[in-house]
């Protein structure tokens, strides 16, 4: 049993984790490693296992199959009391009748941990709410209540720190500032953080590495940028900011570049960024790196062009501007164009050109047959919508 | 005509909200005052009054005359302090052990069948079966059930726990039980109500936070569910106090086992002596009173009642 102070973040690794409930799987079969002193960000839609992997790792759920070990100890059978991990509730949980310092200095006391007061005064202070100590709960508001739920995990210096969407609840003002004191306190207490959250910016803001979940399993993993620059898969691409996909047949695979014919236009894409190089494949680009051109510009190498298109939508929004181009044979792309100069620099029904580099590119893993083409949507509960009725819909196919 | 009575009565809307609010809310209350006023005040002055009387000189047994007769309280106090003392006793292990068996009750159906809630509302049921019938003829049952041709002394006489010639009618164990027995359900419901609320999500968050299931449940779940334990503690403690059937000779008691609720029938209904029942009632009530403001306090749950 933990009755001291973990020295650092321990590893995590989940071997083949099966959680399985009446009616339905949760997580199949997942195998993950996340290194000591890591921030960890677990990102998926609703509903996608993420939750339940927390808790089991927490140990409030047991596993139907696999293993968890935590820093090399297998502690899949050990009652959650017994494990060095810490979580911050979705709810915060913190207990009604005890007050801010009692609720803080709780795990201290239970372990026997020497001047649980003292120390829980020290945690209170890192979240600059010492002043609060003698308040109950109800009295504090919701920001403050989820950095008291914070500090009454972080006091333990556990080897794992469990955050379960914990900014949740907070407006955008204060979950800004959150997110910077999180990352702060990680680096300064050097502990192994796993974040679950279904807010990719909040994810890419705060993690070292970031697991993309859909369907309790982990479509891809890497650093922010990694994921964003090179999405392997249409649900990544999508759920990660957005992306303009297209589909179409591999015509020429020589040399460093695929050369994919969509709609009769021939669009190139690094060969070491696609990840399949035969046959039907889905190419995409980011909106960001999209060029918005109004005249026709020469055919160069190394540049995709695309149109003339007609631009249906123009939106506004400070630094940039959000164009949507109806593209024949395309459909809809997205094109985000930095405000250099004043307010738009085209309107709604020009005729427009659009071009990227050919190294912006990147060509997904999934088979074109059932890559599922999304709106660009914000809205990641949309997309998680839209991609379970294009399943569903498979299924009844076939 | 009714436009006219419509507008007429607009600028009275226009008056402050709360002017116009008090005598709804005296007329919403006028008849619990009433009612209150009617069966408690004018009942608990009479008592009071009566518990000072004094006999009348030359009367019949049963007279008496309106006095200050305090001597009434002394003279109460020094004849049957074991009564009191007893009443009290009996009372306080009959809610522990009444405590004790309903607690897990409450938790059971509050906590482990919320995922179930048709056997919920089941156990709630059986729970609250008992009251379909009444309580004289259930403690009659259970003197039936504790003679000493029953079948529980037979048995225990056959498992040689109890000698040949044994009793538990008319014993205090036969009271406390029968005490204990009729208050579970004021016990249990008071408990469910609270533990049916209860988040398990602190209870997670206590595993969560180093404590074994076992401090879990007294750091947590206990104080949680307080107010429905102090509430089940004085819905049984109060009137168990005050309880004169269980202790009854008729029952399940003796004369040994007399509470003072039996001393206060006995001296209102055979022996006359109005004023010593009054004044007894009236240090019941009272020390009944100091027991539980004390008890509310110490337990610190102002805030959570």
């Amino acid at each position: 049993m933990a009755s001291s102070f973990a020295e650092s973040g321990a590893d995590l690794e989940l071997v083949g984790i099966t959680k399985r409930f009446p009616g339905f799987t949760a997580i199949d079969h997942l195998d993950l490693t996340i290194p000591a002193g890591s921030f960890f960000a677990l990102l998926g839609p609703s509903g996608c296992g993420k939750t339940t992997t927390l808790r089991l790792i927490a140990g409030l759920e047991d596993p139907t199959a696999g293993r968890i070990l935590i820093g090399g100890k297998d502690v899949t059978n050990t009652k959650s009391y017994r494990r060095p991990v810490n979580t911050v509730f979705q709810s915060y949980a913190l207990f009604p009748h005890m007050t801010i310092i009692e609720n803080v200095a709780f795990g201290l006391k239970r372990r026997g941990i020497q001047n649980p007061m003292g120390l829980a005064h020290e945690a209170l202070r890192l979240v600059e709410l010492d002043h609060l100590a003698q308040r109950r709960p109800s009295q504090l508001s919701g920001g403050q209540q989820q950095r008291v739920a914070l500090a009454r995990a972080v006091v333990n210096r556990p080897a794992l720190l469990l955050l379960d969407e914990p900014l949740g609840a907070l407006d955008l003002k204060l979950r800004r500032q959150m997110q910077i004191e999180l990352k702060q306190i990680q680096g300064d207490v050097g502990l192994t953080f796993l974040h679950v959250t279904h807010d990719q910016e909040e994810a890419m803001t705060m993690a070292d590495t970031i697991a993309v979940m859909n369907k309790g399993e982990i479509e891809q993993m890497g650093a922010p940028e990694e994921l964003y620059e090179l999405p392997r898969t249409a649900f990544v691409a999508n759920f990660l900011g957005q992306s303009n996909l297209f589909t179409g047949p591999v015509i020429t695979s020589k040399g460093d570049t695929l050369v994919v014919d969509i709609a009769g236009r021939k669009l190139e894409v690094p060969r070491d960024r696609a990840q399949r190089h035969a046959g039907e494949v889905t190419i995409g680009v980011r909106p960001e790196k999209l060029a918005l051109l109004t005249d026709e510009p020469k055919q160069e190498a190394g540049v995709n062009l695309v149109g003339p298109g007609r631009v249906v939508d123009v939106s506004f929004s400070g630094v940039s501007t959000q164009y949507q181009v109806q593209v024949p044979g395309l459909g809809l792309m997205t094109v985000f164009s930095q405000n250099m100069v004043f307010g738009p620099v085209v309107n709604v029904g020009a005729e427009v050109w659009l071009t990227w580099g050919v190294e912006h590119g990147f060509g997904l893993a999934d088979d074109p047959a059932t890559a599922p083409r999304f709106e660009p949507d914000e809205d990641t509960s949309q997309i998680a919508t839209q991609r379970r009725e294009r399943l569903e819909t498979e299924f009844e196919e076939a | 005509m009714a436009f006219g009575a419509f507008s007429s009565a607009t600028p009275v809307a226009a008056e402050p909200a709360v002017r116009r609010r008090s005598p709804i809310a005296l007329f919403l209350l006028l008849p619990g005052a009433l009612y209150l006023s009617l069966f408690f005040l004018v009942p608990f002055v009479s008592l009071i009054l009566t518990s000072f009387q004094a006999p009348r000189e030359f009367g019949d047994i049963g007279q008496y005359d309106y006095a200050f007769k305090w001597e009434n309280y002394v003279a109460v106090i020094q004849t049957y302090l074991p009564h009191i003392l007893r009443s009290f006793g009996y009372a306080a292990i009959a809610t522990v052990l009444a405590l004790l068996f309903s607690y897990p009750l409450a938790y059971f159906i509050g906590v482990k069948l919320r995922r179930y809630p048709l056997w919920q509302a089941l156990a709630l049921t059986l729970v609250i079966a008992p009251f379909f019938i009444s309580f004289l003829l259930r403690t009659l049952a259970w003197k039936q059930i504790l003679s000493d041709e029953g079948p529980v002394v037979s048995a225990l006489q056959a498992l040689t726990v109890l000698p040949e010639g044994a009793h538990i009618t008319g014993t205090p164990v036969a009271v406390i039980f029968g005490l204990t027995y009729n208050f579970i359900p004021f016990m249990t419901l008071p408990i469910y109500t609270s533990l049916e609320r209860l988040d398990l999500r602190y209870v997670e968050a206590g595993g969560d936070l180093y404590a074994s299931p076992a401090t879990t449940f007294l750091r947590v779940t206990v104080p949680l569910s307080l107010p429905g334990i102090i509430s089940g503690t004085l819905l049984t403690f109060i009137p168990a106090s005050g309880d004169y059937i269980n202790a009854s000779r008729d029952f399940l008691g003796s004369t040994d086992t007399a509470m003072i609720g039996n001393v206060i029938e006995a001296n209102f209904l055979q022996l006359q002596n109005y004023p010593a029942a009054a004044a007894l009632s009236i240090v019941l009530m009272a020390v009944i009173l100091v027991f539980v403001s004390v008890y509310v306090k110490r337990s610190g749950t102002e805030e959570l009642l």
